[in-house]
């Protein structure tokens, strides 16, 4: 653990220090350079507003109305039969949608339960083990202006579906039950 | 589809919300959504100035390309319509490395930006091209090396061994990138056998 957080501290500091010295290698203007580049982020940043206060508002409304919860409700049971555990259903669900809903509900999970029962490792594991897949979705596509998604959405979803349950079979497998 | 989920979750949200009672919770959340939106839009700012400045010295070094080059056997292979050396490959490959590292803040302004270098490739066009759709499938389901986030959650809560997940959640993480790709890629069979355009 101390070696995880020791690298954790040193990479970006690192990182930022191995490209000044390889530009200035390079005599490459770095200053100019970074100017220049860095420029570009404040049109992205602005140009994303829209697609972020749709999507957000979209799911604010689908949560705060209770109608997430209910559908939640109906899920369970088919979850449930397959195996898994009940309780990390409205994570795995949520994790698509909204990143900061599934980090709180982790975060729930793991204190309710114990951070070592098999309910904590395995929403451990699926909260570190994908992506919010709407929000990547809206933030990329957004940034760069792309309206059409293409299959980009049923991908992003069927992926997480299938990094759910291989986060079940590998948890139950690596710690039992 | 994208229409349909965005109209489908607010409209259901709203008639819940109708006959559930809950309409008040409803209009806070959209003005509160809304004003989080903006808020991690600027607060992006920072970030983004930050690693794309970064990142084009990189680029004018030529560091970008010799990235891009260590992994072309892999890229290439997921990428096929990228032209080799291109400079949209630096950027996805160091988007994926810094996935990789749980760097999320120094890999989205580095995925947006090969978004808008596969953007020039497709011609500009406001619709999604098949390397897109591949990316973002490899984004989403992100391969992660160590969960930094989570990890600190176990620690609060006094868990016996806060890194222990760091194995399950690094196959899983891995075992769904391969299943993501694998996806995108039987999508794109899909495109192409009814001749729609790939």
């Amino acid at each position: 653990m101390a070696i995880v957080q020791l690298l954790s501290v040193w990479l970006i500091p690192g990182l930022i220090a191995f490209i000044l010295l390889y530009g200035t290698a390079k005599k490459v203007p770095t200053y100019e350079a970074f100017v220049e580049g860095g420029k570009e982020g404040i049109e992205i940043a602005f140009s994303l507003i829209p697609y972020l206060v749709g999507m957000l508002v979209s799911v604010a409304i689908f949560r705060a109305s209770g109608a997430l919860e209910a559908l939640m409700e109906v899920i369970k049971p088919l979850v449930e039969a397959i195996g898994l555990p009940a309780e990390v259903v409205p994570l795995a669900a949520i994790r698509t949608i909204s990143g900061t809903a599934a980090l709180g509900m982790t975060t729930d999970l793991i204190a309710t339960y114990g951070p070592d029962s098999f309910i904590g490792r395995l929403a451990s594991t699926i909260q570190g083990s994908t992506e919010t897949t709407l929000y990547v979705l809206t933030v990329y596509f957004g940034a760069v202006g792309v309206k059409k998604m293409g299959d980009a959405l049923k991908v992003g979803i069927l992926a997480d579906i299938l990094s759910f349950i291989v986060s079940f079979f590998i948890v139950l497998f690596v710690f039992g039950r | 589809m994208v229409n349909l989920i965005w109209v489908m979750m607010a409209l259901i949200g709203i008639v819940f919300a109708a006959a559930n009672g809950t309409m008040e919770e409803v209009n806070k959340a959209v003005f509160e959504s809304a004003k989080e939106a903006v808020t991690i839009s600027i607060g992006m700012i920072s970030i983004l100035v930050f690693w794309l400045g970064l990142m084009a010295i990189a680029e004018q070094a030529g560091l970008l390309h010799k990235v891009a080059r260590l992994f072309m056997p892999l890229v290439r292979r997921l990428f096929p319509e990228v032209p080799p050396g291109h400079p949209a490959l630096g950027y996805i490959v160091s988007n994926m490395v810094a996935n990789m590292f749980g760097l999320g803040n120094a890999a989205t302004p580095m995925g947006i930006k090969a978004m808008g270098q596969l953007k020039q490739l497709n011609g500009g066009g406001d619709e999604a091209s098949r390397s897109m759709v591949t990316f973002l499938a490899i984004n989403t389901s992100s391969i992660t090396l160590i969960p930094a986030t989570v990890i600190s959650i176990r620690m609060t809560y006094g868990s016996a061994s806060p890194g222990e997940i760091i194995g399950t959640t690094v196959v899983a993480s891995t075992i769904s990138t391969i299943g993501a790709v694998l996806i995108d890629r039987y999508y794109y069979w899909k495109r192409t056998r009814k001749g729609r355009k790939p």
